[in-house]
């Protein structure tokens, strides 16, 4: 199968919103091929704004685009859109309603080789706490596209985190793609894995795993940490009795922070969660690191079998 | 009414407003009173009948703390009743303590947190022009502001679009919270350092109601470069005992002070419609 990264799914619905919708527009901190702006860029030249190494004044003309009427995708990895910028999104964007879409490449730890720096791992942390905010994490090239669209309709704020690193298509059959709404990948009842981004692809790998020892796992594509698909969480808390999160993020404030706040009050049941553990990360390849900071098929396997064991 | 007598019955406005609510920013507010007044009563093309009016020059008060003088303005020119300027920075009021695009029509951008004004303006501006309208953006910061390094990298992408369009107003009163400009971060010589950012500059009198007007029809006809005014300004003008005094920066007076503060600015129309205990 043929792998293809997040951003490579942004970077072909960006070239197809190019043709489709005329308010959308694009903007560029200097790494425009890094996000897959370019073939936007090159097709539409006056609706690409170059703005320089300054994140800060990207986003703020961004605003000022969406005050305008537009429908601006300003780009950058993620550390340096949701944390260089975060003051700037939450009054410019977020207090103000405008409808920015704030689309990033690097998140995670399978950036690589630049090490800690350029990692995203706070995040979804920072950019899930502003009043307004969408935040989207899709699993693969596939979903990124369809997750990049309903982006555009979306009206208000959205934040779009992307992997660098090429994955398999893992959404392929899955039930369309709705913001808010999770994908069930797979049913089960034993537990459920609530995954996003690249650890949907190791949760349904540690669900395999499972199978064989008889745990069935449900896995639910968390496409969307916010708003909460409450409903499929509260369905599945109640079928399944126990959970495990899994994220490319710290376990602090991302997805299984989100999911961990709703569950406490709504439905308490043991949950775990997979992530980076409250630390930075550091140059290795992608799949070293995975291994080094347990975010594995395995390490999500080790999980579910644990919180099975405190129903 | 002579933009003058405008621009009293703005810092009128402006003393009641923060006498009332015992909060809020007298000093800047007081100085940009006649940059206000001629930009709402007179440059300015708008509708307060209808904000979002598409053929509507746009006012990005970048420096937000000084939005009483902004709400004097629009309610004075028809946004909203002036009796409702009394709830200034009180709970459930939709003038908040700094700017809110979403409570209050006329507001076009939030702004409190320095810095990001010119950058919004940007944006605007060059809205403006992917839509194709003809009209123009206007943007004051303060002078403390300016130490931002927000504002530079926006200074920078202005020229970079010949944003043409764009009018930046710096009030250059040289006072900041810990004291002077000059003391505190200096920023002198800021025309130099505008020029060399690629900028039309023009130095004026802030006070001077024709020096305004005369720079705001200069900046209509400059093209291919944007166009910035540094308007010297003193910091709590109208009222002696503020002027130039960095603790009026951000400190409500008291009812005493403010009554010898309204008496002073004075004014040829009575103001029955805003009259506070
Ligand atoms: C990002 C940010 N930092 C600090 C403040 C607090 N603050 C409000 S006004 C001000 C001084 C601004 O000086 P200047 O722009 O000269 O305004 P003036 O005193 O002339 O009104 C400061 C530091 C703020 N509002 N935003």
């Amino acid at each position: 199968m043929a792998l293809e990264s997040g951003r490579d799914g942004f970077g072909k619905a960006l070239l197809e919103l190019g043709e489709t919708n005329s308010k959308v527009v694009a903007l560029s901190a200097d790494l425009t091929e890094s996000i897959r702006a370019h073939w936007f860029a090159e097709k539409y030249p006056h609706r690409f704004f170059q703005m320089g190494v300054a994140e800060q004044d990207m986003i703020g003309t961004s605003a000022g685009l969406a005050l305008s009427g537009f429908i601006p995708f300003a780009t950058t990895f993620a550390v340096f859109a949701a944390q260089r910028a975060q003051e700037q999104i939450r009054m410019a964007v977020c207090y103000n309603r405008s409808n920015v879409k704030i689309a990033v490449s690097h998140g995670g730890l399978t950036v690589g080789e630049d090490g800690a720096t350029h990692q995203g791992l706070e995040d979804i942390a920072v950019m899930r706490v502003l009043p307004e905010m969408t935040v989207l994490v899709p699993a693969d090239s596939e979903e990124a596209r369809l997750a990049t669209l309903a982006a555009a309709e979306w009206d208000g704020p959205v934040y779009l985190r992307l992997g660098r690193t090429p994955t398999p298509v893992v959404t392929e059959n899955a039930d369309p793609f709705q913001i808010g709404k999770a994908r069930i990948l797979a049913e089960g009842n034993d537990v459920t894995i609530v995954a996003c981004g690249i650890m949907v692809n190791a949760a349904l790998q540690a669900r395999e795993m499972l199978e064989k020892e008889g745990v069935a796992a449900r896995v639910l594509d968390m496409h969307t940490i916010k708003p909460l698909d409450q409903e499929a969480l509260l369905k599945a808390a109640v079928e399944t009795k126990c959970m495990v999160t899994a994220e490319e993020h710290s376990v602090i404030g991302g997805l299984g922070g989100a999911v961990t706040e709703f569950l406490s009050a709504e439905q308490p049941i043991p949950i775990l969660r997979v992530g980076t553990q409250d630390t930075f990360g550091e140059s290795g390849t992608p799949d070293e690191l995975l291994e080094k900071y347990h975010l594995t098929p395995d390490a999500i396997k080790k999980a579910c079998q644990k919180v099975v064991q405190s129903k | 009414m002579h933009l003058d007598e405008v621009a009293k019955r703005v810092r009128r406005d402006v003393i009641q407003m923060i006498m009332h609510s015992q909060s809020g920013h007298p000093g800047g507010a007081l100085g940009a009173a006649e940059l206000l007044s001629v930009l709402y009563f007179k440059t300015m093309r708008h509708r307060p009948e209808e904000p979002n009016w598409e053929g509507r020059d746009q006012f990005v008060l970048s420096n937000g703390h000084i939005c009483s003088a902004m709400y004097s303005c629009l309610a004075r020119s028809g946004y909203f009743n002036t009796q409702e300027l009394l709830t200034f920075r009180k709970i459930n009021s939709r003038l908040q303590g700094h700017p809110s695009r979403h409570d209050l029509p006329g507001v076009e951008t939030a702004s409190g947190p320095l810095g990001q004004g010119l950058s919004i303006a940007n944006g605007m501006a060059l809205g403006m022009r992917l839509a194709g309208i003809d009209r123009k953006v206007y943007c004051l910061v303060g002078d403390g502001e300016m130490q931002e390094g927000q504002i530079w990298e926006a200074c920078m992408t202005s020229p970079q679009y010949k944003l043409n369009n764009l009018v930046l107003i710096v009030s250059w009163n040289d006072i900041q919270i810990d004291g002077t400009v000059t003391q505190v971060k200096n920023l002198d010589p800021l025309s130099t350092k505008l020029e060399a950012f690629g900028w039309h500059v023009l130095k004026i009198d802030g006070h001077d109601i024709s020096d305004i007007e005369t720079a705001f029809a200069e900046a209509d006809r400059i093209k291919n470069k944007p166009t910035a005014i540094i308007a010297k300004t003193i910091l709590g003008k109208g009222v002696s005992y503020m002027e130039n005094k960095s603790e009026w920066h951000g400190k409500a007076p008291s009812i005493e002070e403010s009554l010898r503060a309204l008496k002073e600015i004075g004014t040829s129309e009575f103001q029955a419609d805003l009259v506070a205990e």
